[in-house]
C-alpha cells in the first residue's frame, strides 16, 4: 500500500539522521520531538480518530513515567520491565477513566473536563504522596547500560525513539484500515447513527482510550529514561496535556503522520521562542495558545489537511470548446 | 472534636465564599445557556480580572469596591470582543473547534499573565480587610459579608435585565430557539457577544469582591474555574438558580473539607466532587448538542 | 397468511406528564411492507425509537421472531437483523459515501477490503455508485436519503425501519425512490415505514396503521384506510371529516 511505503520512507529518513547529524543539540531536540509525537499519536487515536477530545492526557504520560521510575528507584525492577509496567499502567488508567466516563454517557466538553479533573487529581496526589517523592520528585540512578535502558550517547536513545514512533505509526495505520477504525470513526462522526449500524459505541471508545493510554504512557517511560527525573509538574502538568493535543491538531487530526508532523513543528516553535526570548516562563505556552487558535481558525485539518488540499488542487482547466 | 463554633464559622464562611463561586458560575452558566459552549477560558479571564483589580488598587489607588465601576464595563467589552471577533469566527460553529479555541484563549491569557507578572503571589492590604462582624456564635470578615450582599444584588440586576430589557429578551429568545430568533431579525452574533460580555462582567465583579481577602497569581483563577464548573454541572447547565444554590453548597462543602482534610487535600475534595457529579448526574440532561 | 416477524404489543411511553404513545399495537408481516401514518406529533418517531432500542417504553413489549427485544440496545438489534433510518438524516459527514456504507457492511465483514467491496455493491443497488468517492457532506438531500437507506441495507437486515425516508424530496425524487424501496421488499426484507407522502404509502404499503395522539385509531389496507372517516378527522379535524362524509360518496 502506498501509505505503508510512505511510513517506511519517513522512518528510514528519521533513522538515517544520526549518520549525518552529530550535534547533540539537534539530537536532543529530535528525541524530545519524537517523544511528543508518540504522546500526540496516543491522543490522536482517542481524539483524532475517535472524536473524544481529552484535555488531560498528562494523566497517562505521568502514570507511565511514575510507574517505571518508582519501580526502578524503589524496588530495583529492571528498566525494560518497568517500561512494560508503565504501559500497562497507562492502559489501566485509560480503561478506568473510560469505563467511568463512557458508561455514564460523558461526551464532548464534559469528557474534556473529566480528563482535566483526573489529571489534576493525579498531580495533586503525586505532589504530596511519599511514594512519588512528593514535591521533590523521583530520581533515577545513573546506570549507563543498555540493560538498564540507559546509554552513553544520545544516538541509541534516538533510534529507540524512532522505534517507538514507528510502532505508533503502524498502529495508527492499522486502525485506519480495520473494522475497529471504521467503527471508531463512525462513532466520531455520529454516535447514534453508528449504534444503529451495529457499533457497540461504548466498547469501541473504551478500547480506543485504553490503547491511547498505553501509547502515551510508553512515551512517559521513555521520557524518564532519557531525563532520569520526574516530578508531579512534569508528569501530570498542563504542559504535557497541551502538547499532547497541540501536536495532532497542528499536524492534522485523524491522520497517521499528523502527530509526527505537528510534534516537530510545535517543538520547533517552542525552541525558537526560547532562543529569541530566553527562558521566561509562560511565553512558550502563550505561543502554543496562539498557534492552537490560529490552526483551528484557519487550518482546522492541520498541516496534513493543507498538504492534501495543495496536492489535489485541480489541474489547469482545459480549453472549453 | 471540632467545636460547634468552628463548624458554624466554617459553614458561614463557606456560604460567603460560595456566593462568589455562585457569581463565577453564573457567568459560566449564562454563557452555556445561550451559546451552548463551555467556556474553558473562564478561569483565565477571572485571573485577568483579579490582576486588573490588583493593579487598579496599586497604580490608581482605587478601592476594589470602587474599581467595580471601572472594571465591569471594561471586562464586558473584553468579553464581547473575544466572542465576536475570536471565538465566534475561529470556531466555525463547530463544537469541537469552539472547545479548542476557548482552551487556546485560556492558555494564552494565563501564560501571558505568567510571563508579564511572574508566578509571585500578591495580595493587597486594605484597612478594613480584617474587620469582623458577629453573626450568632461566629465571626465573619466584613469583605465576605459585602461579597455575599453584592452577589445577591448582581443576581437581582441580571434577573431584571433578562426580564425587562430588550436585550435580555433577545438573549432569552436566542437561548431557547436560535433559528427562530434569527428569523425574527435578532442579530445572533451580537447577542452571543453580549451574553459572553455579561459573563465576563460577572467575573470582573467577582474579582473585585475576592481581592480584599484572596491572593493573586497567574493560576488563581484556575482554582475557581473547576469549582465553577462543578457548581454549574451540579446546578444544571444553563440554570441560574442552580448556579446560585450550587455555589453556596459547594462553598460550604469546600470549607468543611478544608477543615477536615487540610489545604492541599481539601483541593482534591473539590475535584473528586466534580468527577462524582459528572459521573452520577443522569445523562441526557446534558451532553453534546446533536 | 404470512407470519408476523415483528410484533409491537401495547407499547406506551410517558415523557413526564405527556403520553406520547398510548397502548399502541401492530404487527409487521414477514416480507411485507407495513406503513405507519398519522399527523405530526402523533408519536410515530417515538414508536420507532422504542422499537429500535433508542428509548425504553413505559409499558408494553416488542417481539421479534418470538424473542422479546424490548430492552435491547440499538447495536444489538442491528446485529439481530433490525435496521433503521433516521428522520433527520445522520450521515457520517467526514467520511465518503463508500466509507459510510462500509460501516454497515462491517457487521458481516471483518476485513476492510471486503466491507468496501460490499459497500460498492450496495451503492449500485440504490443508484448511488457515481458518488461513492464523494464526502457524505457534499450530497444533496435526496442523496443523503439514499445513503441513509444504503447504510441500513449494508447490514443485510431482515427488518428495515424507514423513518420518513421520502421527506424533503421533490415529486420526481419521490418517484425515483419508490421502486428502490419496492426492490428491497422484493428481496425479502420486511419493511415498516413511517411516511407522510401519501402517494408512496398507497402505492407501496400492503397494510397501514394510523397513529393519532399516540393511539392506533385505524388499521387496514390502503383502500380501507382511504375511506375511513376517523383517519380524515385525525389529519384534517372533525369539521373536514364531517364535510367529507356529508358529500355524496365517491364511486
Amino acid at each position: 500500500m502506498r501509505s505503508l511505503a510512505l511510513i517506511g520512507a519517513v522512518l528510514a529518513l528519521l533513522a538515517a539522521v544520526p549518520a549525518v547529524v552529530t550535534s547533540n543539540v539537534v539530537l536532543n531536540f529530535l528525541v524530545f520531538a519524537l517523544l511528543i509525537a508518540v504522546v500526540g499519536q496516543g491522543w490522536n487515536i482517542l481524539g483524532g480518530y475517535g472524536g473524544q477530545y481529552s484535555f488531560g492526557h498528562a494523566v497517562f504520560f505521568g502514570t507511565g513515567a511514575y510507574v517505571t521510575a518508582i519501580l526502578q528507584a524503589r524496588y530495583g525492577v529492571n528498566a525494560w520491565l518497568g517500561l512494560c509496567a508503565g504501559i500497562a499502567g497507562g492502559a489501566l488508567v485509560g480503561a478506568g477513566i473510560g469505563v467511568l466516563g463512557f458508561r455514564a454517557g460523558i461526551k464532548g466538553p464534559y469528557f474534556a473536563l473529566l480528563t482535566l479533573a483526573f489529571a489534576e487529581v493525579f498531580r495533586i496526589i503525586s505532589s504530596v504522596s511519599p511514594i512519588t517523592g512528593a514535591g521533590v520528585g523521583t530520581l533515577l540512578k545513573l546506570d549507563l547500560r543498555p540493560e538498564a535502558f540507559q546509554f552513553q550517547s544520545r544516538v541509541p536513545f534516538y533510534w529507540i525513539a524512532v522505534g517507538f514512533v514507528g510502532v505508533s505509526l503502524f498502529i495508527a495505520h492499522a486502525i485506519e484500515n480495520s473494522r475497529f477504525g471504521a467503527y471508531l470513526m463512525a462513532v466520531r462522526e455520529n454516535e447514534d447513527a453508528a449504534r444503529a449500524l451495529g457499533v457497540d459505541a461504548t466498547r469501541v471508545k473504551l478500547a480506543a482510550m485504553t490503547l491511547s493510554g498505553a501509547m502515551t504512557a510508553a512515551a512517559g517511560c521513555l521520557y524518564v529514561q532519557y531525563f532520569l527525573f520526574v516530578d508531579a509538574g512534569i508528569a501530570y502538568g498542563p504542559w504535557i496535556s497541551i502538547e499532547a493535543l497541540l501536536a495532532p491538531i497542528v499536524g492534522g487530526v485523524g491522520t497517521v503522520l499528523g502527530p509526527l508532523l505537528g510534534a516537530v513543528v510545535v517543538r520547533a516553535f517552542g525552541e525558537a521562542t526560547k532562543l529569541v526570548t530566553g527562558d521566561a516562563p509562560g511565553l512558550d505556552l502563550v505561543i502554543y495558545g496562539v498557534v492552537l487558535v490560529a490552526v483551528v481558525a484557519f487550518a482546522p485539518r492541520g498541516i496534513a489537511g493543507l498538504l492534501s488540499r495543495w496536492m489535489s488542487a485541480p489541474p489547469v482547466e482545459r480549453q472549453r470548446g | 472534636m471540632l467545636s460547634p463554633v468552628i463548624l458554624v464559622s466554617a459553614v458561614l464562611n463557606g456560604l460567603m465564599t460560595g456566593a462568589v463561586y455562585a457569581l463565577v458560575a453564573l457567568g459560566l452558566t449564562l454563557i452555556y445557556g445561550v451559546l451552548h459552549i463551555i467556556n474553558f477560558a473562564h478561569g483565565a479571564l477571572l485571573t485577568a480580572a483579579m490582576f486588573a483589580a490588583f493593579f487598579a488598587y496599586k497604580l490608581l489607588g482605587l478601592d476594589p469596591y470602587v474599581a467595580i465601576v471601572l472594571l465591569t464595563p471594561l471586562f464586558f467589552g473584553l468579553g464581547y470582543g473575544l466572542q465576536r471577533f475570536v471565538i465566534g469566527p475561529a470556531g466555525h460553529g463547530e463544537d469541537r473547534n469552539i472547545l479548542l479555541v476557548t482552551l487556546g484563549l485560556a492558555i494564552i491569557i494565563e501564560n501571558a499573565l505568567l510571563y508579564a507578572f511572574r508566578a509571585d503571589t500578591r495580595t493587597i492590604n486594605l484597612p478594613y480587610a480584617f474587620n469582623v462582624v458577629e453573626i450568632g456564635p461566629a465571626f465573619v470578615a466584613v469583605p465576605r459579608l459585602v461579597a455575599f450582599a453584592a452577589v445577591v444584588v448582581v443576581a437581582a440586576v441580571l434577573w431584571l435585565i433578562m426580564r425587562w430589557t430588550d436585550t435580555g429578551m433577545a438573549i432569552r429568545a436566542v437561548a431557547k430557539e436560535k433559528m427562530g430568533a434569527e428569523l425574527v431579525g435578532i442579530d445572533v452574533a451580537h447577542i452571543y457577544a453580549m451574553t459572553f460580555g455579561l459573563g465576563t462582567a460577572c467575573l470582573a465583579i467577582a474579582a473585585c469582591l475576592l481581592i480584599p481577602t484572596y491572593y493573586v497569581n497567574p493560576s488563581a483563577g484556575n482554582a475557581f474555574v473547576l469549582i465553577a464548573f462543578t457548581v454549574v454541572v451540579l446546578g444544571g447547565m444553563g440554570s441560574v438558580a442552580g448556579a446560585l444554590l450550587g455555589g453556596l453548597f459547594v462553598g460550604v462543602v469546600e470549607s468543611l473539607s478544608g477543615l477536615y482534610l487540610g489545604e492541599s487535600l481539601g483541593q482534591i475534595g473539590i475535584f473528586v466532587m466534580f468527577i462524582l457529579v459528572l459521573l452520577l448526574r443522569p445523562n441526557g440532561l446534558f451532553g453534546e448538542r446533536s | 397468511m404470512a407470519e408476523a416477524l415483528l410484533r409491537v404489543e401495547h407499547v406506551s411511553k410517558h415523557f413526564g406528564g405527556l403520553l406520547a404513545v398510548n397502548d399502541a399495537s401492530f404487527v409487521a408481516e414477514k416480507g411485507g411492507i407495513t406503513a405507519v401514518i398519522g399527523p405530526n406529533g402523533a408519536g410515530k418517531t417515538t414508536l420507532f425509537s422504542i422499537i429500535s432500542g433508542f428509548q425504553r417504553p413505559s409499558a408494553g413489549r416488542v417481539i421479534y421472531e418470538d424473542a422479546d427485544i424490548t430492552f435491547h440496545a440499538p447495536h444489538k438489534l442491528a446485529r439481530l437483523g433490525i435496521a433503521r433510518t433516521f428522520q433527520i438524516v445522520q450521515p457520517f459527514a467526514g467520511l465518503t459515501v463508500r466509507e459510510n456504507i462500509a460501516v454497515g457492511a462491517h457487521l458481516s465483514c471483518r476485513s476492510r477490503r471486503g466491507a468496501l467491496d460490499v459497500a460498492d455493491e450496495v451503492a449500485r443497488a440504490v443508484d448511488l455508485h457515481p458518488q461513492v468517492d464523494r464526502l457524505a457532506a457534499t450530497l444533496t438531500v435526496a442523496g443523503r436519503k439514499r445513503l441513509e437507506l444504503a447504510r441500513a441495507l449494508a447490514l443485510a437486515p431482515r427488518v428495515l425501519l424507514l423513518d420518513e425516508v421520502l421527506a424533503g424530496l421533490n415529486p420526481s425524487e419521490v418517484r425515483d425512490m419508490i421502486p428502490v424501496i419496492r426492490s428491497v421488499a422484493d428481496r425479502g426484507v420486511t419493511i415498516v415505514m413511517i411516511e407522510h407522502v401519501m402517494q408512496a404509502v398507497m402505492q407501496l404499503a400492503e397494510r397501514i396503521y394510523v397513529l393519532s395522539e399516540g393511539r392506533i385509531i385505524a388499521a387496514g389496507t390502503p383502500n380501507e384506510i382511504g375511506g375511513d372517516a376517523r383517519v380524515v378527522e385525525a389529519y384534517l379535524g372533525r369539521g373536514a371529516a364531517r364535510r367529507m362524509t356529508d358529500r355524496a360518496p365517491r364511486d
